[in-house]
């Protein structure tokens, strides 16, 4: 069975810039996929180069085992990419741009699926009012229906959730994880960390063309299970002067303490102790994506 | 198989059509006031083929003048504005074949141009009859001279970034070639550096070609014209077709 995505060696420069440097990995049928990182990270450019919309200065990229360049039609007709930037074309309505869309596809009568994508993703009310009357939100969701109107087996949303509110972003990952539990392979980039941990199985980092991190979303989690935090609000006093390098945040009485180990707790407890402390409150942080991703781009810029 | 093509050269169609009062009505209204100003001034003055009045002799060349701007107008302005829009991502991204991608441009552009002709007679023609001797004339060189216009404008769409680039390209190039054409006047009124000089304008055969097929008269033969014309068209089509193959400014 071929990859649902795959690159090989891909570089990208644009002027001075090195926009990719050697991206290698593979994407499964099926998988939930998230590719994370900063702005100017890459994603978009390597997004940009699955669509055909940007050509590598080296290397190659296949969708569903077709050759984004040599076989570009078969390539596109397996992928469903959602840009990052929201553009619509103002001379037309909802129904009508999904339509054209459709036909670029080679798709006739696709009348009920595009039903279909409208009532899921909270569209039917808007199907014959013109894009241009559309707020920010509701065009965003249109992208996503131009994007899936071939039943894609690969879809690909570029920050899809950027800037849109809490309302579009249930419909819209309720829809999608229907998709995927439909056999669909879904890529997703987000600056929203909780929405990959929560939807993503596998991810990737990319930080300034290159690939840092590259795993199960549960592997990079344990990885870092040992980094936990403590918070806990204290009175009759300052936090004792030992703890200091290990604070991560003061407000007011609460304080925020990495933990390296679960040991450690003990000692800062005692240290608290006697100081003559009281405790009025205290939690424990698991680790989440947020801060894997922080010590990850860490690690590589202390290495770089 | 060209279910792609179909579908956006219905959406070009569409595009202008919705827009029509801008795209069709306005120039057949500045053709019309062209005649009457023109004919107004010239009519007693001129008489460029023998029994050919003035103004039966502008009717064709503002005819084909209108159809020439504005197929050049309705490709480049479409691809100039989904560019900066940035919607043209809806088309690059669908498995359109660079034919078709060309073919629903040009095609829809000579639909413009038709249109837009066939309102400049419509409302015309009042003034005075056009004689119509070839028809077939007419409308080989409406189809061809449209299509050379309609692949210029693909090309300086493509070309251009920025609406200025394209008001440039339309400025300086365009609107001289169409007015140098022989459009108000039959160049054998020249003087002979300025005859020559026509002779390599390819928009003078245009209109010398399609003017011929009113009156069976015209400045060269309509085959050489018919030659001079459909080179040009195959040399812009190659062109245009390669540049959308190599993805030229389309994708980066």
């Amino acid at each position: 069975m071929p990859d649902a995505i795959s690159f090989r060696s891909i570089r990208k420069q644009f002027g001075s810039l090195r926009a990719l440097d050697g991206v290698e990995f593979t994407i499964q049928e099926g998988e939930f996929f998230a590719l994370l990182g900063p702005n100017g990270a890459g994603k978009t450019t390597l997004i940009s180069i699955l669509g055909g919309l940007t050509k590598p200065d080296s290397g190659k990229a296949e969708v569903m085992g077709f050759d984004v360049q040599t076989h570009y039609r078969e390539a596109r007709r397996n992928v469903g990419i959602v840009p990052q930037e929201l553009v619509f074309d103002p001379f037309f309505t909802v129904r009508e741009t999904l339509k054209f869309q459709s036909g670029y596809f080679g798709l006739r009568n696709n009348q009920n699926w595009i039903d279909e994508i409208l009532e899921n993703l909270g569209l039917e009310d808007k199907a014959d009012t013109n894009m241009r009357a559309l707020s920010g939100g509701m065009k965003r969701r249109v992208m996503v229906a131009q994007a899936l109107v071939h039943r894609p087996p690969v879809i690909v949303l570029d920050e899809p959730t950027a800037g849109v509110d809490v309302e579009l972003r249930q419909t819209l990952w309720d829809f999608i994880k229907r998709l995927n539990e439909k056999g669909h392979t879904i890529v997703l980039t987000t600056h929203y960390l909780e929405e990959a941990e929560v939807l993503c199985n596998r991810i990737a980092m990319l930080r300034q063309g290159k690939v840092i991190a590259l795993d199960t979303k549960d592997n990079l989690l344990s990885e870092h299970q040992s980094v936990r935090s403590l918070n806990i609000r204290l009175s009759g006093g300052n936090l004792p002067r030992g703890l200091h390098n290990k604070l991560i945040s003061k407000q007011h009485d609460q304080y925020q303490i990495r933990l390296s180990s679960p040991e450690e707790l003990e000692w800062v407890l005692a240290e608290i102790r006697v100081a003559g402390l009281q405790i009025l409150d205290m939690g424990l942080d698991k680790p989440d994506l947020e801060q894997v991703f922080v010590a990850t781009m860490r690690r590589h810029d202390a290495h770089a | 198989m060209m279910r792609g093509f179909y579908t956006l050269f219905i959406k070009e169609l569409m595009r202008f059509w919705k827009v029509s009062f801008q795209t069709v009505a306005a120039p057949v209204l500045t053709a019309l006031l062209y005649l009457l100003i023109f004919s107004h001034v010239l009519q007693k003055q001129v008489q460029p083929y023998p029994g050919v009045q003035y103004v039966e002799f502008l009717i064709p060349g503002l005819a084909m003048m209108s159809m020439l701007q504005n197929a050049f107008a309705n490709s480049s302005s479409s691809l100039i504005q989904s560019k900066i829009t940035g919607n043209l991502v809806f088309i690059l991204l669908p498995p359109l074949s660079h034919f078709e991608l060309f073919l629903a441009y040009v095609l829809a552009a000579i639909v413009r141009g038709m249109v837009v002709g066939a309102g400049v007679l419509a409302v015309t023609c009042w003034m005075a009859p056009p004689a119509l001797q070839h028809p077939l004339w007419v409308m080989v060189f409406a189809l061809l001279g449209c299509g050379v216009m309609a692949t210029l404008g693909l090309i300086a769409g493509i070309w251009a970034e920025k609406f200025d680039q394209l008001a440039a390209f339309q400025n300086f190039i365009i609107v001289p070639l169409t007015f140098l054409s022989g459009v108000f006047y039959s160049i054998h009124t020249l003087p002979d550096i300025w005859l020559r000089i026509s002779h390599l304008n390819p928009v003078f055969y245009m209109i010398d070609g399609f003017r011929f097929g009113f009156f069976g008269v015209g400045d060269v033969s309509p085959w050489m014209s018919l030659c001079v014309v459909f080179l040009t068209f195959l040399t812009l089509a190659g062109s245009a077709i390669l540049l959308i193959c190599t993805g030229y400014k389309l994708r980066h």
